[in-house]
């Protein structure tokens, strides 16, 4: 069956369709990961998002329970080069094809996906839409304008709706749930943790309840600035408690430090980001998906530890005075390098 | 941390000889750590005494000695040069093996000379099987059950408790030299006695066989800052007990997980960590293939064959950037030199799929053992890229430069019923994958397959998608192949000829089609970030997709140059050494040079060797496609040896610019008949010889010339099935055999002359010669000139001679209008009558050689000739230069060890795989480095056997006199011993045959010389002897003519004591005309 992909700027791929029949809509920013497309698909933090792979294989190793990172899909659409028939890996449960008819997810493969990531190297991170109904650019570049103009809360599309403990012999941790992958909730139980995950839009006292050693900022979709109320609960919190932030829960925590974001022209997205920590002087290859950034004029009262080796943007910062950690990349992989998990018993040894 | 100002000076180890299990990856990965050196102000000291290596180039380090790689002779070198440093981790396991030996003798310490890179200790962890199992349980990372032994026995309880099979592998040798898989007990003490043998320590492991596992490979660098990253990880096609080295290997990994990725990726960071190795290293994993139980096979904490292919999978250059830790830096701080911008702490991402094949050398070898298993057989290998793996392994293919039958699913196995397929592909072979593609196409399915071989479900089943286009298209046939069904196939990675093999048509009725439709590859870059930043690397490969990535084609001053693919016997490193060479020349004189080759070890595939390189298949249409893009002036062919040559004429055809020799001469050279009837003319003599094209024809010529004839199919490259015949019997065997090796070819029937061998290697412009000089062979012709040894310049031939071979080559150049480099074989006979034996209008294996010896730059000088300049112009004297003050010895260097059950005995049919070279002033001292590079031990005691053929008995009498007076005992087989009696020389010993294979393996014999009666049988005595000399380690010189040579060698030993090292730079004198 035939597929179209149609791009703001009126660019179009044609190619042919797999997963579910339909239309997708999403902003489209490519992942340079060469595994862990499964990861991917299920973390929240591409709510809203439709992900290119620059991989040119995908699905060779089928889908397994074990590796979501979430309970459902989150990815808009899916756009790669050659989308496997025939995967094998003994984990496999599920055809490959069933697995995206079943999430719901419209692909599109067989097309350039190289010269596509090139445009979205050179214009920037671009609105799009898959659509297995119709060829005609015209009315879908239409009907891309009007989906673009939606505003939506894609925080609160993803967070959990009421709060989940598990519960461990360990340090008192409340995760707040921006989006969060399972990994993070995983690894602090792995540290037996006994943690307690909360919606997003939990305000100060209902945090505070729960009398946590420390509280974690999960990562998450979208525009940090869209959030101003989870702004104003942390700047609460600061001081109160140590806080780790992650990913959108960085940036959200540099806003509440009276920091700025600003928008990356295609973000962060792969398995391969070179971080160092200006600390030790140590580098890293870190996990990264985000779009927005946080920028260099910050509060004096924060000092920067982490920087990208690539582009220099900021990578992690600590408070001065506060028991505050903050990294714009992820610790728990999934997909991705492990040698970040540190953070976490670091995290959990200043509580 | 910056680089370390202390270090000012540093010697840099080769790897030496080509032979199987260490190619050409190692002059890629010495010459790229030279430049990096350089670049830094260091003065770099080189030493390899391989000659045809571009690293022992003038221009790759400031002092170049081209000496024997021992312990002996680097110490020499470091006693003259007092460097810093060494840096022995870029060469091999021979620059490894060195290393070690320098740490234990003492040396580093007196001159407090610092091992750069990976320290000793680490050296020892990773590669003492006893310390490397210590380590990898300390940090609990599983290998294979196993135990060291030093002797047989200690062996049988282990194997008590884990039973068969059971793996054996020595410490301390190279591409698994003497390892095996043992099924049983006589295989078990079969092998474990040789490897006692071929260890260094005598100590050999045994352990637990993993076979069957998925084999992935992890290339991992660490800096002195303890900053880790992996360049690349790779999977292997064949799963673990076929040696990576002989397996297809897929990068990156294909069927793992991010789970299973990661987990391995932390293993290896966990293990280069804890090994503190400085600079890169291979780990191999086996992978369980239905849990996530995995144990580590095997780190070597050096460079390696997988290092160069990472490097050029991903274009991340991993000997630069090795060398830049070595002295200091730490990743961060080094500079990608891929992005310009970003720093070289990164991890590539690939955005395409790379495959690689190796190249066995059973074309040549056709008698031997073709199974694979842990021991390297492979000498060379090719690598595609492709956006698919069916177009990569395609590409891969077609770049393998074998017969066309040689395609998926083609004629190959074509006799064989699905049942016996079934059978066959159960053992790895060299040709499995052809197999297992016929088996597939007469109905065997994935899944019996994949029980039947191991090989992953997701590889077969892509073969299967092959198979089936394959199939499609042949039913199609040329009438229904419309543009539908074509361009499917050319999305696959389909190449024309391929597709007309399928459908049986000439090739240019496909070509047209691609034009008539029109279907035309793009080209992308490989970036090492998947297009996320924008690179500058000129580093392209084709595929069928909808844009070019934004390829700069500019001007129209530029020139393609041909390279010559895979590493092969017959066609080795030298031409590399030659196209890279042409390329700097072309650079130089403001062309813009664009190089088109498939073989990932070499120089010439480093992305800024040339001005662009295209990792291409070398056929016609992958080079006829970029030169629609590129639009070059001209090609040039002569530098990439057969290859290159034999697609010249195809190339022509299409109206493609051939510069240089004209196609026209180059056949005339090749062309039987033509080039008989130009030497007549020319009134020079070739040996007497007739083309047969029938048995009784043959018969006949045979007995007109009179034996003992040479007989070979016509156009053969390397002496393919070239065999020297004395009688109508075993001429009637040779043509069973040849005709069906080459059906479309005659047979070429000479008089075999029994003489001197003369070699000349020249420059021409088309008009005027130069002859930068000749080299004599020591063994008589007969033993092709790949194979013999050579000495320039001639000891032993007059210059009345000289004068007659010099005018005749300078003729034969004019005549065939040479341009560029020619190469001429003569045979003198003992008349002194002088003949040719074959011409050769390309590059040649002794162009290295001479150019370095007498330092006439042989490639540049032929490059600016082919460009249009004279040899007046470039004001070089003409005729034959004035010899070199300095005697070069060339000697062969084989493989045997790896090509279990070949008859080691030498003829015209070729068997080296690489060369050495011994200078010195004096040539007793240049042949005795010689031996020494070439691995000869030079023994001063114990017992020689020796067994003649009736033809060598009589040269054989003032050498075993030699050999008394040096107090040797001599023993001699049956008929050689009568034959010394006779010449009443009594005190020989006689042996039985039994008793002189029993010394032989009980270690009592120093030497052996052993000349076979032509004619070989696999059950002789001889066959034997050669190979368990072999197997166990002991010389064994089969030409009477080399062992003359080498007991002189013996007997000069005491007299050359004291031997000196002279670089390369003191060589050379000018040659420019003084005016
Ligand atoms: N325990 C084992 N069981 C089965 N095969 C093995 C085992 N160890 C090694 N091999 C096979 O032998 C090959 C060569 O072994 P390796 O340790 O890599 O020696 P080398 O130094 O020649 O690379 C490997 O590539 C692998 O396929
Ligand atoms: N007529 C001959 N008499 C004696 N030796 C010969 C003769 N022809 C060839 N040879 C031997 O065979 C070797 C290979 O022959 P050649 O024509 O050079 O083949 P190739 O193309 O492989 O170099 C030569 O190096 C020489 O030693
Ligand atoms: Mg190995
Ligand atoms: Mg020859």
């Amino acid at each position: 069956m035939k597929a179209v992909l149609v791009i703001e700027d009126g660019s179009y791929y044609t190619g042919e369709a797999f997963g579910a029949f339909g239309e997708a809509f999403g902003e489209i920013v490519f992942n340079t990961s060469m595994t862990g497309y499964q990861e991917i698909t299920t973390d929240p933090s591409y709510n809203g998002q439709m992900v290119v792979m620059t991989y040119p294989l995908i699905g060779n190793y089928g889908f397994n329970n074990d590796d979501n990172e979430s309970y459902k899909t989150h990815i808009q659409g899916f756009i790669v080069k050659e989308f496997c028939d025939h995967a094998s890996n003994w984990r496999i449960n599920q055809k490959n094809e069933e697995y995206f008819k079943f999430k719901n997810i419209v692909g599109i493969k067989n097309i350039d996906t190289r010269k596509l990531t090139q445009e979205l190297r050179k214009n920037g991170t671009m609105f799009g839409v898959i659509s297995t109904k119709t060829g005609n650019t015209k009315t879908l570049l239409e009907s891309l304008k009007k989906e673009k103009e939606k505003k939506r809360n894609l925080v609160m599309e993803v967070t959990t709706k009421v709060p989940i403990n598990h519960l461990g012999k360990g340090k008192k941790i409340v995760l707040i749930d921006f989006g969060t992958k399972y990994n993070i909730p995983r690894i602090l139980e792995n540290l037996s943790c006994n943690l307690s995950i909360l919606p997003a839009y939990s305000n100060y006292k209902e945090i505070l309840k729960y009398n946590p050693d420390g509280i974690v900022l999960s990562n998450g979709p979208g525009n940090p600035e869209d959030l101003p109320d989870i702004i104003e609960t942390i700047k609460r919190l600061l001081g109160e408690k140590p806080i780790l932030g992650i990913c959108l829960g960085h940036q959200l925590l540099g806003l509440a430090l009276g920091g700025k974001t600003y928008k990356l022209k295609f973000g962060h997205h792969g398995s391969n980001h070179p971080v160092k920590d200006l600390q030790t002087n140590k580098c890293y290859i870190t996990s990264q998906n985000h779009n927005y950034a946080l920028s260099n004029e910050i509060d004096s009262s924060v000092e920067i530890t982490h920087i990208n080796l690539n582009d220099s943007t900021i990578e992690g910062f600590k408070h001065k005075n506060l028991k505050v950690l903050s990294i714009q990349y992820h610790p728990e992989a999934s997909p991705g390098p492990t040698d970040s998990g540190y953070i976490f018993n670091e995290f959990l040894s200043i509580l | 941390m910056p680089k370390r100002k202390e270090i000012k000076k540093v010697l840099v180890i080769g790897s030496g000889p080509i032979i199987i299990g260490q190619a050409a990856e190692f002059d890629y990965s010495g010459s790229q750590a030279c430049r990096s050196l350089m670049e830094e102000g260091i003065e770099v000291i080189l030493i390899n005494s391989n000659p045809a290596t571009i690293m022992t180039d003038k221009e790759t380090a400031d002092k170049i000695y081209i000496e024997p790689l021992t312990l002996e002779f680097v110490k020499k070198v470091i006693f003259k040069e007092k460097p810093d440093g060494i840096l022995a981790t870029l060469g091999g396991q021979t620059g490894l093996n060195i290393a070690t030996q320098l740490v234990d003798d003492g040396i580093l310490d007196k001159f407090d000379i610092e091992l750069l890179g990976t320290s000793p200790d680490s050296i020892k962890r990773a590669e003492d099987r006893e310390l490397f199992r210590k380590t990898m349980l300390d940090i609990n990372e599983n290998i294979p059950q196993s135990i060291i032994i030093n002797n047989i026995n200690d062996g049988m309880k282990f194997i008590k408790k884990l039973g068969f099979p059971i793996i054996i592998r020595p410490a301390y040798t190279l591409g698994g030299t003497g390892s095996g898989i043992a099924e049983n007990m006589d295989e078990f003490i079969n092998i474990c006695s040789k490897g006692l043998q071929l260890s260094m320590i005598n100590q050999v492991l045994l352990e637990q066989c993993v076979s069957g596992w998925k084999e992935i490979e992890y290339e991992v660098m660490r800096d002195g800052n303890d900053n880790c990253i992996t360049i690349c990880n790779m999977e292997n096609f064949d799963p673990v007990g076929v040696h990576t080295g002989d397996s297809i290997v897929i990068a990156p990994s294909q069927t793992l997980s991010d789970k299973e990725y990661q987990m391995l990726r932390t293993a290896s960071i966990k293990i280069i960590r804890n090994l503190k190795i400085k600079g890169g290293c291979n780990i191999q994993f086996a992978l369980h293939p239905k849990s996530f139980n995995y144990v580590v096979i095997e780190v070597n904490p050096r460079l390696s064959r997988s290092s160069a292919l990472a490097s050029k999978a991903t274009g991340y250059p991993i000997a630069r950037v090795a060398a830049k830790i070595a002295i200091g830096y730490s990743l961060d701080e080094i500079k990608n030199s891929v992005t310009q911008s970003t720093s070289a702490f990164f991890e590539p991402a690939l955005d395409y799929v790379v495959t690689k094949v190796p190249r066995w050398p059973f074309d040549k070898f056709v008698s031997a053992n073709k199974q694979l298993g842990t021991q390297m057989k492979s000498t060379g290998e090719v690598m595609a890229i492709g956006r698919t793996f069916e177009e990569s392994l395609l590409k891969a293919i077609d770049s393998l430069d074998i017969k066309l039958t040689y395609q998926l699913g083609l004629s190959l196995f074509e006799n064989k019923s699905a049942d016996e397929l079934s059978v066959f592909i159960k053992k790895p072979t060299n040709d499995r994958i052809f197999a297992i593609c016929k088996a597939l196409q007469k109905g065997v399915t994935v899944k019996e397959i994949v029980s039947l071989t191991g090989i992953d479900e997701f590889f077969i089943f892509k073969l299967s998608k092959i198979v089936e286009l394959a199939s499609e298209i042949q039913n199609t046939g040329i009438a229904w192949l419309d543009y539908n069904i074509y361009s499917r196939a050319k999305k696959m990675g389909f190449g024309d000829s391929y597709i007309s093999n399928l459908v049986n048509v000439d090739l240019n009725e496909i070509r047209a089609l691609k034009s008539k439709y029109p279907i035309k590859p793009v080209y992308k870059i490989v970036d090492t970030c998947a297009g996320e930043f924008e690179a500058k690397t000129p580093y392209y490969y084709s595929t069928y997709e909808e844009d070019d990535d934004d390829i700069k084609i500019t001007g129209t001053k530029k020139i393609l140059v041909i390279g010559s693919g895979p590493i092969r016997i017959g066609q080795g490193i030298e031409f590399d050494y030659c196209s890279v060479n042409c390329v700097k020349k072309l650079k130089e004189l403001g062309f813009e040079s664009i190089i088109i080759n498939n073989n990932p070890e070499t120089v010439s595939t480093d992305f800024d060797t040339s001005d662009k390189l295209y990792f291409e298949p070398l056929t016609k249409e992958c080079i006829l496609d970029i030169i629609t893009k590129e639009k070059p002036m001209g090609i040039i062919v002569q530098f990439g040896g057969q290859t290159a040559i034999n697609l010249a004429y195809d190339l022509k055809n299409e109206g493609v610019n051939i510069l240089g020799t004209s196609i026209e001469n180059i056949d005339l050279s090749e062309n039987r008949e033509r080039f008989l009837n130009l030497l007549s003319d020319l009134k020079i003599p070739l040996p007497l010889g007739k083309t047969a094209f029938s048995l009784d024809e043959a018969i006949n010529i045979a007995s007109e010339i009179g034996y003992p004839v040479l007989v070979r199919p016509s156009y053969v490259l390397g002496g393919r099935a070239m065999e020297i015949i004395n009688n109508d019997k075993t001429l009637v065997e040779y043509m069973k055999l040849a005709v069906d090796i080459s059906t479309k070819h005659p047979i070429l029937i000479d008089k075999y002359i029994n003489g001197k061998e003369i070699e000349v290697d020249g420059i021409c412009d088309g008009n005027n010669v130069l002859i930068p000089g000749i080299m004599e062979h020591i063994e008589r012709a007969g033993i092709h000139s790949g194979d013999s040894f050579a000495v320039y310049p001639p000891q032993k031939l007059s210059n009345n001679l000289k004068n007659i071979i010099v005018d005749y080559s300078i003729k034969i150049a004019q005549a065939l209008n040479v341009i560029g480099l020619f190469n001429i074989q003569f045979v003198i006979d003992n008349k002194d009558r002088i003949y040719v034996l074959e011409v050769n209008p390309r590059a040649s294996r002794t162009v290295p050689i001479l150019s370095k010896i007498t330092g006439i730059p042989m490639v540049n000088i032929a490059t600016q000739l082919i460009m249009g300049k004279t040899l007046k112009d470039l004001n070089y004297q003409l005729g034959l230069a004035k010899e070199s003050k300095f005697i070069a010895v060339k000697a062969p260097v084989f493989s045997f060890s790896k090509i279990t059950d070949l008859d080691t005995y030498l003829g015209p049919e070729m068997k080296s795989t690489g060369e050495v070279m011994g200078v010195d002033k004096d040539y007793n001292k240049a042949l005795y480095k010689a031996f020494i590079s070439a691995g000869y031990s030079i023994p001063t005691s114990g017992n020689i056997l020796i067994s003649l053929s009736d033809f060598d008995k009589k040269y054989s009498i003032s050498m075993v006199k030699t050999l008394i007076n040096l107090n040797f005992s001599v023993l001699a087989t049956t008929n050689t011993y009568k034959y010394l009696l006779n010449n009443n020389i009594d005190n020989v010993e006689l042996i039985s045959y039994d008793n002189a294979l029993e010394l032989l393996k009980d270690n009592k014999l120093v030497l052996i010389i052993n000349t076979p009666r032509k004619g070989k049988n696999n059950q002789t005595f001889g066959y034997s002897l050669r190979r368990i000399s072999v197997e166990y380690n002991i010389n064994c010189i089969t030409s009477i003519d080399t062992a003359n040579a080498f007991i002189n060698t013996i007997k000069n030993t005491q007299n050359i004591k004291n031997l000196d090292v002279y670089p390369l730079n003191n060589y050379n004198i000018n040659y420019l005309m003084q005016n």
